[in-house]
């Protein structure tokens, strides 16, 4: 069943998936540091979604959406429209490419980003495999 | 959306006097202590001087320039404060002068930090030329900035967009005295950049022909450059221009996992960088070749380069063979045996290496991606000399 995009159930559901992924429990063993996902408006979405997870060694601890955005304090906060969104997790746009173009907007520590760029990729990845609607 | 950047390219005979154009102050001279004991960095001061500049000089860039050096050097900017930055050297001295001049413009920057998606306004302060003395690093086209972490032995695969230099001065002169063991080194990091620049995730429409004709320069003059060195000015001249022409293409495409690969064991083992990436070549390409059939391009590439093609399996081996034979001609290990790492060594890094080569930020660009256990065989695969396809 697909789940709405973005939404608590749809990053539960990736937690769900990264926790699951050897792949990505690799890749992220060294990182340390908890996200925003900052999804701002666009077609019928018409307010901007927080979606948080805190990312430790390879698992995630916890994610849900954020109603207030002062709730918590994340180490990294990645935003940008929601098209862009779609069109990264639908393999349209590569993300790093989509942060070089201004597209996304990464703010948090960047030593920590450039030593774990495989962290980075598993985690795109595993927003590909969730069978996921987007607002249209 | 995506770019391609270069500078304005100076080439050909007399391309240094393009220096005494400057226009300007101050020019910070970033070098090593050869080039300056050989004379060239006197020839580059005179030009600079002939334009009006004032010329202040840093001659103290090693070889796996180190977090702690390019702070260093950045100091010396500051202390300076030139409006030009003059990169005289091979991939070590110019990356580490890509470095100093970021952290001249953003001193608070931890080095480690530099990143392709911040923008650091270099230019309200310096620009920058780029001149390499030797052919194969291509850096003096690209964004692209290889620091070591001497704490952590890795190198790190940094870069700013904005880090790209101004002028790029391709003097063939400054490598005619080039070493034999310097010209393959440097030459087969060359055909590794047009190799994965032409096969990785990033290649597109705008590099495939540098990368294309970069490749088929290497094959075709590095064995004379090796050889006759000064006595074949011509495949000098054609070498320096086909590092450029690498280093344009993968630059822009990105280079994939021999880099990664060679990253990890050059911090670890120091090999020489172009050693490290074209030994960890031939192994790669078997790699991929065995990923998911029509995910590699080397088929077409092999198509160009006149070599077997009728097949993607076909191409990879016959790519590999090219590859390895050029290796041999210029007296290059093919294998980490070879290259003069133990298996006990390998054995007590190989934990290490896997997690660097892992994180390398040209090993996802690859086409196909190895996990631990993948790497791991490769490793073994590149110490015992199976290249298995």
């Amino acid at each position: 069943m697909s789940i709405p995009f973005p939404s608590d159930a749809w990053i539960k559901a990736m937690m769900e998936d990264l926790n699951q992924s050897q792949a990505y429990a690799e890749a992220a063993k060294n990182w340390e540091g908890d996200f925003y996902f900052i999804i701002e408006p666009g077609g019928s979405l018409d307010h901007t979604v927080i979606l948080y997870m805190d990312l430790w060694h390879g698992k995630c601890r916890e994610a849900f959406e954020i109603t207030d955005p002062e709730a918590r304090k994340p180490a990294f906060r990645l935003s940008g429209p929601i098209q862009t969104w779609k069109k990264v997790m639908t393999r349209q746009l590569d993300p790093m490419q989509a942060m070089m173009t201004g597209q996304l907007r990464l703010q948090g520590n960047m030593a920590m980003v450039m030593k774990n760029v495989r962290a980075a990729k598993e985690l795109v990845e595993s927003c590909t495999r969730i069978p996921t609607i987007f607002p249209v | 959306m995506w770019y391609f950047a270069s500078p304005l390219i100076v080439y050909g005979e007399d391309a240094l006097s393009h220096l005494a154009t400057l226009e300007g102050q101050r020019a910070a001279l970033i070098t090593d202590v050869h080039l300056v004991a050989l004379g060239l960095a006197d020839k580059v001061t005179d030009f600079l001087r002939q334009g009006g500049l004032e010329v202040v000089c840093y001659d103290r860039v090693e070889p796996e320039p180190s977090l702690e050096l390019v702070k260093e050097g950045a100091e010396f900017l500051l202390t300076h404060s030139p409006d030009w930055i003059v990169a005289l050297g091979g991939g070590s001295v110019i990356d580490a002068a890509k470095a100093m001049w970021i952290l001249y413009a953003r001193p608070d920057l931890d080095p480690e930090a530099i990143n392709p998606i911040e923008h650091f306004n270099l230019r309200a302060k310096a620009r920058f030329v780029a001149i390499p003395t030797t052919s194969g690093t291509g850096s003096e086209v690209t964004w692209a900035i290889v620091l070591t972490n001497r704490a952590e032995r890795r190198k790190l695969g940094l870069g700013s967009r904005e880090a790209i230099a101004d002028i790029a001065i391709v003097d063939p002169a400054v490598v005619m005295d080039l070493p034999p063991r310097l010209t393959a080194d440097t030459g087969l990091d060359a055909l590794t950049h047009a190799i994965e620049g032409f096969t990785s995730t990033y290649h597109n429409d705008f590099t495939d022909g540098l990368c294309l004709k970069a490749a088929k320069l290497v094959f075709e003059y590095l064995p004379r450059a090796y050889r006759f060195g000064k006595d074949d000015p011509e495949a000098r001249a054609r070498m320096h221009y086909a590092a450029t022409l690498a280093g344009l293409g993968f630059g822009n495409a990105m280079a994939a996992l021999a880099h990664g690969i060679g990253h990890a064991l050059g911090a670890i083992f120091h090999l020489p960088h172009g050693r490290a990436v074209a030994l960890a070549l031939p192994y790669t390409i078997a790699y991929c070749a065995q990923g998911e059939p029509g995910s590699t391009r080397y088929a077409e590439l092999a198509y160009h380069l006149r070599l077997p093609a009728e097949s993607e399996w076909v191409a990879a081996k016959a790519l590999i063979e090219a590859v390895t034979d050029l290796m041999r001609q210029v007296e290059q290990p093919l294998t980490l045996a070879q290259a003069g790492i133990a298996q006990r060594d390998l054995e007590r890094e190989m934990s290490v290496l896997i997690d660097h080569a892992m994180n390398d930020t040209q090993t996802i660009m690859s086409p196909r991606v190895p996990d631990e256990s993948e790497l791991q065989a490769l490793l073994w695969q590149m110490y015992s000399g199976d290249i298995s396809l």
